[in-house]
C-alpha cells in the first residue's frame, strides 16, 4: 500500500510554508533571486530547491484566478526516472518498500542527469551545477520512517497538504472532490498513478505546464527507455 | 478581537475588509476555509485581488481610502430593508435613547465644531436624560432625536450611487455584499468582520472600525459565536504591548492618561470614572477607581495613592493628544526640540510614516539608543542614502537584545489568549532580554540620582523595582505576580479574608483603599497564587457546550476572566434563551450560566449586556470619539478629488495635519491612488527576515503592482525597473504588471490605483530597495493618532 500525499489546491493560499521548512528540514541553502515581475521564486526547481510554489494568474471563463501550484516529486507508483537512471547504474534511484518513496542515492552521480530529467513526465529533477548529482524530493524518507508527516506536510496551515496510507489519501481526495464541486464545478483530480495526488479547482492546465502528465507510458519498457537504448545507452 | 481565531470557524458570513489574512495571518485561514466549509459564504472587500480574494465567493474592490462610504453604503441598505435583528437592536443597542437637542449634522459637520482650534465640543453629543439620570429611551422610535431615527437620517445620504462615486466599485458588487453580509441579522446566523491595518491606518481609522461595529449591533452580531469585529494584530503580542498601556493616552489597563488640570488624585479618579444611574446597567469601568489605586500600588507600594499620583508624569491638559503621538515625537524631533531618542525594538527609518523625515530627525538628536536584534537603518541611519554621516553629530547606541525564543515571558494574542512561552535558546554572550537592560538601565539611572541629585528625584527612587527582580536578574514570573496584583495588607471580602502577599485572585477584589496592587487590571485573575500562572495552561478539554464552538477555556487563560467571547450577554434574550441554539455561547440552564464565562453575571434578563458601555448598551450612537458620534465619508488627506460626494468638508476637519505637511491634491504630478502593504514571507521593516535566506530568495526586493492599462500608458513591461514619487520621496522597485490590481472611476475620472509592500530598507540586501514610508505622509488619525499610510498619492514611471 505505502503512503500517499493528497494536496487540496482548493485550499492553498501560497503562504509558501511548504517550500520554506522544506529547505528547512533538509537545511538546503537559500538562492541568490531578483524579483523578476512574479511571486514565484526562486523561479524554478533546483538542486537546492525540491519543492516550489508556482504562481499563475489566468482567466477562466472570463474570471480571474490566482492559482498555487506547490510543484514536486510525484512519487510515482513506477517511477519513469528509476528505470532510466538505473540503466546507467543500478541501485542510482531506489524506492522504498514500506512506503513507496522513490529516492535518489548516491549513485545517481553516475546516471546521465538531462536523462534522468527528460524520463520524468513531470520534469522534476534537476542537476547539479558544476556536480554530477541530481536531486528531487525524497518524500521526507527520514521523517516518514519514524512516524512523522513530510516536513511539507506539517506545516502546512490550511489542511491543503495531507499525508496518510494510500487508502486513507485516496478516501480524502473522492469525499474532497464532491465537497468542493459545489464551489468549484470544473474541479478534478489529477493523476492517480502517483504517490502526490492534486485536486484541481480547475482545468489543470492552467496551474502549470506539468500539473499533469498527458499520458502514462505503456508497455514493458518507457519510452524513454527505449530511446536511451536505442541511442546506445547504457554504457557499454 | 471580540471573539477569537477559532471562532472564525462559526461564522455564517465571513466580510475581511482592510485586511488580507490569507497572506499576513495565514494561519487564521484555517479558520476562515472551515467556515466556508460549513456553509459560509466569504467575502473579500480590498483594492486589490489578493491570494483571500480568490478563495471568496463574493468579493469587491474599493479604491484606497473609501471605506466609509462602502460600509455607509450598507447601513443603509440595512435600514432602508429593515434586514436588521430588531430584539437585538431595540434591546441591546442605544437605539432607542433619545440625543439632546444640541445635536446637529451638516454638511459635514457636527455640532460643536470649533473651527479656530479643529476640535469638537463633544458635549453637544450628549443623550437626553430624564430626572433620575438615565438616557431617555423611545422603543416606538417615533422621537425624531432616538438615535435609529438620527442614523437612518445620517446614512440614508449612501445610496448606490453616491458610494459607487466614491469607491468605484461597481452597484452589482456592492448589492452582492450587502445582501450577502445583512442576510445575519436574524437570531440564528452570525457574521464576522475581520479587519487589519487597512482599516486603522488612515485619517478615518477609527470611524471605519465604528461604521463595522454599527453595523455589527444592527444585525446582532456582537456577542455571539461567528460574529464580532475583530482585529488581526499585526504582531504576536501587540494586543499584550496594548494592555500594557504602550500608548500617549493610556496607562496599563486602559486607564486614561492624568492630566495637568488634575490637582488632586481624586480629581483624576472623578473623571475618569463613569457614572450610570440606570440599575440594570453594570458600568464596570464604574469600578476604575479600583483599578487606578491597584496601579499605582503596584509602582509605589509605600506610598499614598495622593503621593503616587503627585509623582506621575501628567499631559498638559490644553494640549491635544495628538501631540503626543508618534507623528508629533517625529516633528519636534525634526525642529530639533528633543535631545534624545529610545528606538526600542523599532525602526522608524523604515517603519515610520515619511521615513526621510524621521531620518533628517534623528539627525538632531543629541543621542540615539537602538535596542534591537540586527543593524538595521535607524541604527545606521546616519549612513544611510542621502546622508553626510560628517555632518551628523548624534551619537548612537546599539544593544543588542535576546530574541522572543530567548526569553521567557508572556505573549497575549488577538484572542486576548494570555499564552507563557518558555526560554528557547539561551542569548549570545552580552545579548540580553529587554526586561534585564530596562532593569539595569533603571538601576544606574536611580544611582546616578541618589549619588549627584537632579531635579525631583522621588519617582526614580520610590519606583517599585524589588517586583521586577529575582537574583539580580530580571523576572518575567514576579513581573506577572505583580502583573495580577496581591494584597498589601489582610483584607476581609464578603466574608472571606485574604492574606498579606496573597495573589488577588480576581478584579473583582481589588480596592479602591490601596491594600492591592495589579500591575493591569484586566490581568488580574492570571495568575491567582504565585505559583500559577493560567497562561501556563496547556489542556484543550472543554464541555460539550463549548467544544461545539471550537473554544478552549483550558488552554491558557484570556482575559477578561478568561471570557473567550466578550459581551456574550447579547448572544441570549431576557430568559437567558441563546439566540442561536446551535452555536450558544452561553445559556441559562437549572438556574446558572453554562459555556462561556457570562458577562455581568446576575440571572437573565436583569443586566445590560454591553457592561463595558456607561449605559450597558452597543454604541449605535458613539459620543466619546474626538471626530463625530457617527462615522462619515471624508476623502483621504490625499487623494484624487477636491471634492467628494457626500459633503463640502473634504477631509476629517480634527485630524492631525502640520501646517507645512506638503500634500498632493488632484495633483496632476502624483495622479495615482497608492497603499502599502505586507507580503506572508517579511514581517514588519523586514529587520528578522530580510537576513533570513529562504524567505528572502521567494520575496527579494520591493515591487510596485499596477494594472496591464497603466503600465502601457507609461511603457512599463513587467518585471522593468520604476521609480515611485510623492511630495515626500522616491522608491526605486520593479514593476510587476498584474490584472489583481485595477483602475477606478471615481466621481467620474479614471484613476489607477498601484501598491508596494513597505518591509525594506537599504541595509540589507543591497539590492532589496528601500522603505515604501519614504512616499507616506505624516497625517494621522485624530483619536489615536495613526499615520495614514494605506491611502495616498504617487506617481510611477520608468526608472
Amino acid at each position: 500500500m505505502g503512503k500517499m500525499m493528497f494536496i487540496d489546491l482548493t485550499r492553498c493560499t501560497a503562504c509558501r510554508g511548504c517550500q520554506v521548512a522544506c529547505k528547512q528540514w533538509k537545511s538546503l541553502p537559500g538562492e541568490a533571486t531578483r524579483n523578476t515581475g512574479t511571486h514565484q521564486n526562486p523561479p524554478d526547481l533546483s538542486f537546492n530547491t525540491l519543492k516550489l510554489v508556482r504562481f499563475s494568474e489566468p482567466k477562466v471563463d472570463g474570471k480571474l484566478h490566482w492559482l498555487f501550484f506547490p510543484d514536486a516529486c510525484r512519487h510515482c507508483l513506477e517511477p519513469p526516472c528509476m528505470g532510466q537512471a538505473n540503466l546507467d547504474d543500478e541501485g542510482a534511484v531506489i524506492q522504498d518498500e514500506a512506503t513507496g518513496a522513490v529516492i535518489f542515492t548516491d549513485k545517481i552521480a553516475n546516471a546521465d542527469a538531462e536523462a534522468v530529467r527528460t524520463a520524468c513526465p513531470y520534469d522534476i529533477p534537476r542537476p547539479e551545477k558544476d556536480g554530477k548529482m541530481s536531486s528531487k524530493c525524497d518524500f521526507c524518507i527520514d521523517r516518514i520512517s519514524n512516524g512523522m508527516k513530510p516536513s511539507c506536510v506539517h506545516v502546512c496551515p490550511t489542511g491543503c497538504m495531507n499525508f496518510g496510507t494510500e487508502e486513507e489519501m485516496r478516501a480524502l481526495a473522492k469525499t474532497r472532490l464532491e465537497e468542493v464541486k459545489k464551489h468549484y464545478p470544473q474541479a478534478t483530480l489529477g493523476n492517480d498513478d502517483v504517490r502526490v495526488m492534486y485536486l484541481f479547482a480547475v482545468d489543470p492546465k492552467n496551474y502549470s505546464y506539468n500539473a499533469v502528465a498527458e499520458a502514462a507510458p505503456t508497455g514493458p519498457m518507457t519510452r524513454r527507455e527505449v530511446f536511451a537504448s536505442l541511442a546506445g545507452k547504457p554504457k557499454a | 478581537m471580540t471573539n477569537y481565531w477559532e471562532d472564525i470557524s462559526n461564522s455564517d458570513c465571513v466580510l475581511m475588509m482592510g485586511c488580507n489574512p490569507a497572506e499576513n495571518h495565514p494561519i487564521s485561514f484555517k479558520w476562515v476555509l472551515r467556515a466556508k466549509d460549513k456553509g459560509a459564504t466569504l467575502i473579500h472587500v480590498d483594492p486589490r485581488f489578493t491570494r483571500t480574494t480568490g478563495h471568496c465567493q463574493l468579493s469587491a474592490h474599493l479604491r484606497s481610502g473609501s471605506d466609509i462610504a462602502f460600509i455607509g453604503g450598507m447601513i443603509n441598505y440595512i435600514l432602508a430593508n429593515k434586514l436588521f435583528f430588531a430584539d437585538y437592536m431595540r434591546e441591546y443597542t442605544n437605539a432607542s435613547f433619545v440625543v439632546g437637542s444640541k445635536f446637529s449634522f451638516k454638511d459635514g459637520l457636527f455640532s460643536g465644531f470649533d473651527a479656530k482650534k479643529k476640535v469638537y465640543d463633544k458635549s453637544t453629543w450628549a443623550f437626553e436624560m430624564d430626572a433620575n439620570g438615565v438616557p431617555v429611551r423611545d422603543d416606538s422610535f417615533k422621537n425624531p432625536r432616538c438615535v435609529l431615527n438620527l442614523l437612518q437620517k445620517h446614512f440614508e445620504r449612501y445610496t448606490l450611487d453616491a458610494v459607487t462615486a466614491a469607491t468605484g466599485t461597481s452597484k452589482e458588487d456592492l448589492l452582492a455584499v450587502y445582501k450577502a453580509f445583512a442576510s445575519t441579522g436574524t437570531a440564528e446566523r452570525s457574521g464576522t468582520i475581520m479587519y487589519a491595518m487597512g482599516y486603522t491606518q488612515k485619517t478615518v481609522g477609527v470611524q471605519n472600525i465604528r461604521s463595522m461595529s454599527i453595523v455589527q449591533l444592527l444585525l446582532g452580531n456582537i456577542g455571539v459565536a461567528g460574529g464580532g469585529v475583530n482585529a488581526l494584530r499585526g504582531e504576536s503580542n501587540v494586543q499584550g504591548s496594548t494592555d500594557q498601556g504602550l500608548l500617549a493616552n493610556i496607562l496599563p489597563g486602559y486607564i486614561d492618561v492624568p492630566k495637568s488640570s488634575f490637582a488632586k488624585y481624586e480629581d483624576w479618579v472623578k473623571a475618569s470614572t463613569p457614572v450610570s444611574k440606570d440599575p440594570k446597567s453594570v458600568n464596570w469601568w464604574g469600578n476604575k477607581p479600583k483599578y487606578i489605586a491597584s496601579l499605582l500600588k503596584s509602582m509605589y507600594p509605600e506610598a499614598t495613592l495622593e503621593e503616587a499620583f503627585q509623582m506621575l508624569p501628567k499631559v498638559d491638559a490644553h494640549r491635544k493628544m495628538t501631540d503626543y503621538f508618534w507623528l508629533n515625537i517625529f516633528e519636534r524631533m525634526h525642529k530639533g526640540e528633543m535631545k534624545g531618542l529610545f528606538a526600542w525594538g523599532m525602526n522608524p527609518a523604515c517603519g515610520g510614516a515619511n521615513a526621510q523625515k524621521n531620518r533628517e530627525a534623528m539627525g538632531k538628536l543629541k543621542w540615539l539608543v537602538n535596542v534591537n536584534l540586527y543593524e538595521n537603518e535607524t541604527s545606521s541611519f546616519w549612513k544611510g542614502p542621502g546622508m553626510k554621516p560628517e555632518s551628523i553629530k548624534t551619537e548612537v547606541f546599539f544593544l543588542p537584545c535576546a530574541a522572543s525564543y530567548e526569553k521567557e515571558g508572556s505573549v497575549t494574542n488577538s484572542s486576548r489568549v494570555v499564552q507563557w512561552r518558555y526560554r528557547g535558546p539561551h542569548p549570545l554572550n552580552n545579548v540580553k532580554p529587554d526586561g534585564d537592560i530596562m532593569l539595569e538601565l533603571f538601576k544606574e539611572i536611580r544611582g546616578m540620582y541618589e549619588k549627584d541629585g537632579g531635579a525631583y528625584p522621588d519617582p526614580i527612587k520610590a519606583l517599585n523595582i524589588a517586583d521586577w527582580e529575582e537574583h539580580n536578574e530580571y523576572s518575567p514570573r514576579k513581573v506577572a505576580r505583580l502583573l495580577n496584583g496581591y494584597f498589601l495588607k489582610d483584607v476581609t471580602i464578603n466574608g472571606t479574608t485574604y492574606t498579606k502577599g496573597q495573589q488577588v485572585p480576581s478584579f473583582a477584589m481589588l480596592q479602591a483603599d490601596g491594600s492591592t496592587t495589579s500591575g493591569c487590571w484586566v490581568l488580574c485573575g492570571m495568575q491567582p497564587a504565585a505559583d500559577k500562572h493560567l497562561g501556563m495552561r496547556r489542556d484543550k478539554t472543554a464541555t460539550e457546550m463549548q467544544a461545539n464552538l471550537s473554544m478552549t477555556p483550558n488552554w491558557a487563560w484570556a482575559w477578561p476572566v478568561n471570557r473567550r467571547i466578550i459581551y456574550n450577554r447579547a448572544s441570549v434574550d431576557a430568559t437567558g434563551k441563546p439566540f442561536a441554539p446551535q452555536k450558544a455561547v452561553i445559556a441559562w440552564k437549572d438556574g446558572k450560566w453554562v459555556g462561556d464565562v457570562v458577562d455581568g453575571g446576575g440571572d437573565p434578563g436583569t443586566k445590560h449586556p454591553f457592561i463595558m458601555q456607561t449605559h450597558g448598551m452597543g454604541a449605535l450612537f458613539g459620543p466619546g470619539r474626538e471626530d463625530g458620534p457617527f462615522p462619515e465619508h471624508y476623502e483621504p488627506m490625499e487623494s484624487p478629488l477636491k471634492k467628494h460626494g457626500f459633503s463640502n468638508q473634504r477631509v476629517n476637519p480634527v485630524a492631525y495635519l502640520l501646517p507645512t505637511e506638503k500634500l498632493a491634491i488632484a495633483d496632476a504630478k502624483f495622479p495615482h491612488i497608492c497603499t502599502t502593504y505586507r507580503v506572508t514571507e517579511h514581517w514588519q521593516t523586514g529587520l528578522m527576515t530580510r537576513r533570513q535566506e529562504w524567505l528572502l530568495e521567494a520575496e527579494p526586493e520591493v515591487f510596485c503592482e499596477m494594472n496591464p492599462a497603466l503600465a502601457k500608458s507609461i511603457g512599463i513591461n513587467n518585471g522593468d525597473r520604476v521609480l515611485l514619487s510623492s511630495p515626500r520621496g522616491e522608491v526605486n522597485a520593479v514593476a510587476m504588471v498584474t490584472e489583481r490590481i485595477q483602475s477606478f472611476t471615481i466621481m467620474g475620472k479614471e484613476v489607477h490605483q498601484i501598491g508596494l509592500p513597505w518591509h525594506y530598507g537599504w541595509v540589507t540586501p543591497n539590492f532589496g530597495g528601500d522603505s515604501a514610508n519614504l512616499l507616506t505622509s505624516s497625517v494621522g488619525e485624530p483619536n489615536t493618532g495613526i499615520p495614514e499610510t494605506k491611502a495616498f498619492m504617487a506617481n510611477v514611471r520608468k526608472a
